[in-house]
């Protein structure tokens, strides 16, 4: 069935078990970010270490999509430092607009591939993203104090 | 069952025979959000542009002649149908506009007449409103300084109507309320809240998107002030809404949009307005969408609005029974059919909706998931969205059947996984 495609193991595995799901105080940037044609939610804490990602946590409710992304990406950012945390949401980003066509490499992303048959469902797209433009705007936030 | 024959109704919507995600029957539940068009009101927009396209209003020739006869024809239509006087019609391009169109008059209004809202005044809202009705309203009150109450909905999906008498006191300026919850099915007992709206002098604004499509409402008895609704909803196309209201308000207030066709004298300095309805159809208007509405009005005659409710009563029954065996599963709503129209919306326990909805259109089911543009209403029944699944003359038993088998299997493939 096509729905396998979209709802791997992985990402059910995710939504079940969040990763990191719980905020964690004095961060040095907190950012909610919402699905307006959904409502989806999720407020993300970011901590740097120097230049290190050194914890991203966050709580959210949404559906399955978003909810995994969002968890699949902290465990995959945190401990990364500045510059490969932000390639690699690029490289998420190309992946999840490529209407199908770049299944992602696993080297990189991990879990994250799992979200490349998300792409080819347009309206599931802004899912997907939805935790890791949250990750991106806490970052520059960040790093403009 | 109902006397429709459906097999011929579903003939007249061709987009129904189409296949959806491989070669699934297409079972579109999503009537609520907008109507699928048969081929008669695609015939008249296409005639419109075809054979009779001018600028309404204007010109002496005899295309502007043609043209001005379909639309005002169009506008006949509709006064008929919802038991209005024709002058009494305003053609807008949405059910959104027609309810800024009034939030925005009474916000020009000069101090001092009846139409003025100023700081300490009362507008009247409830919690089942639609972003349309809820907005609009919300930058009035910011733009005057009054203040915004609402009726609060009750565990069963109805308004609490307990603290009418406080909420709709002296202040209250305006009542703006839905007619049918675009999300619940509910439809609210209008009688004792005009009542007393007009006891307090206050104007009753009623938002009948979800009413005035499925089954007869005469605006003139209903003791309101002004009507809003959409075309699109009514199997008619997008792009034309309506604004009813009473002449003798119309002609009194301010207009929203200026510029042509509304006026009466112009000099470089000012200008003088026409009477309602061109008072408030600045520019010119949505014809060929206009002359759409009419031909939908006419197919939804034919049919019957009496026969259309009966069928969608059955179907939501069915909808209701159906669903409500499913492990898990809970309507949010009324669950009595007593007051309610062909919407049903529900949460699976588990199963967010937007993953319920993508299971269902992989199975060629067409529902809404989301927020339905009724953002507090979730809040009211702690949610982020629901599922909802909404009725109308072409659908039939078979498609509530697909329905309430496709949530099952969908919750089994998420149970199971």
């Amino acid at each position: 069935m096509e729905l396998d495609s979209l709802y791997q193991e992985v990402i059910l595995d995710h939504y079940k078990r969040p990763l990191n799901k719980s905020l964690a105080p004095n961060p040095d940037a907190q950012v909610h970010h919402v699905n307006t044609s959904c409502g989806d939610e999720v407020t993300l804490n970011l901590h740097l270490q120097g230049d290190q990602v050194s914890k991203v946590t966050w709580e959210g409710v949404g559906c399955s999509i978003s909810q995994a992304s969002t968890s699949v990406m902290t465990d995959l950012l945190m401990g990364k430092n500045v510059e490969d945390a932000l390639a690699l949401v690029e490289e998420f980003q190309t992946m999840l607009q490529s209407k199908g066509k770049d299944s992602g490499n696993e080297d990189h992303l991990q879990d994250g591939v799992a979200f490349a048959g998300v792409s080819k469902f347009p309206a599931r797209v802004k899912c997907a993203l939805l935790g890791w433009m949250a990750f991106k705007d806490a970052l520059q936030q960040a790093l403009k104090k | 069952m109902s006397s429709l024959d459906i097999a011929a109704i579903k003939a007249d919507f061709p987009i129904l025979k189409r296949t959806i995600r491989g070669n699934n029957r297409l079972v579109y539940l999503d009537s609520g959000a907008t109507s699928q068009k048969p081929v008669s009101v695609l015939d008249a927009e296409r005639d419109f542009y075809l054979n009779h396209n001018a600028a309404v209003h204007r010109g002496a020739h005899q295309l502007a002649e043609e043209a001005t006869e379909l639309y005002e024809g169009a506008r006949e239509k509709v006064a008929r149908f919802i038991g209005a006087d024709s002058n009494e019609v305003i053609f807008t391009k949405s059910a959104t506009e027609s309810i800024n169109a009034i939030a925005y008059s009474l916000g020009n209004s000069t101090v001092g007449s009846r139409f003025h809202l100023k700081a300490g005044d009362r507008i009247v809202l409830s919690e089942m409103e639609h972003h349309a009705n809820l907005i609009p309203w919300q930058e009035l009150a910011r733009r005057t300084g009054a203040e915004l109450v609402w009726f609060k909905v009750t565990d069963e999906g109805r308004l609490d109507l307990s603290n009418m008498d406080d909420l709709i006191n002296s202040k209250t300026k305006v009542v703006a309320l839905t007619h049918q919850s675009n999300v619940l099915g509910t439809i609210n007992p209008l009688e004792k809240i005009t009542k007393r709206a007009h006891e307090v002098g206050a104007l009753f604004v009623l938002d009948a998107c979800q009413s005035i499509p499925h089954y007869k409402v005469d605006v003139k008895s209903l003791n309101v002030d002004f009507v809003a609704f959409s075309g699109h909803k009514m199997l008619g196309p997008t792009g034309v809404g309506i604004l009813w209201g009473e002449k003798e308000l119309l002609d009194a207030m301010p207009p929203f949009l200026t510029g042509g066709s509304m006026i009466e004298t112009v000099t470089m300095e000012s200008a003088t307005y026409l009477d309602a309805p061109k008072r408030f159809e600045a520019g010119v208007p949505n014809m060929a969408q206009a002359v759409g509405l009419g031909a939908a009005i006419d197919y939804l005659n034919k049919i019957g609005l009496d026969r259309i409710h009966a069928h969608e009563v059955e179907l939501t029954k069915k909808a209701l029974e159906g669903l409500q065996t499913i492990n898990g599963l809970s309507v949010i709503g009324p669950k009595e059919l007593e007051m309610r129209g062909g919407v049903v919306s529900f949460a699976v326990d588990g199963i967010h909706p937007h993953d319920l909805g993508q299971a269902l259109d992989q199975f060629g089911i067409a529902v809404r998931t989301g927020h339905h543009c009724a953002w507090p209403l979730m809040k009211r029944f702690k949610t982020v969205a629901t599922t909802r699944a909404s009725f109308y003359l072409y659908n039939d038993l078979d498609d509530i059947a697909a329905l309430v088998d496709g949530v099952e299997r969908a919750r089994k493939y998420f149970a199971e996984r």
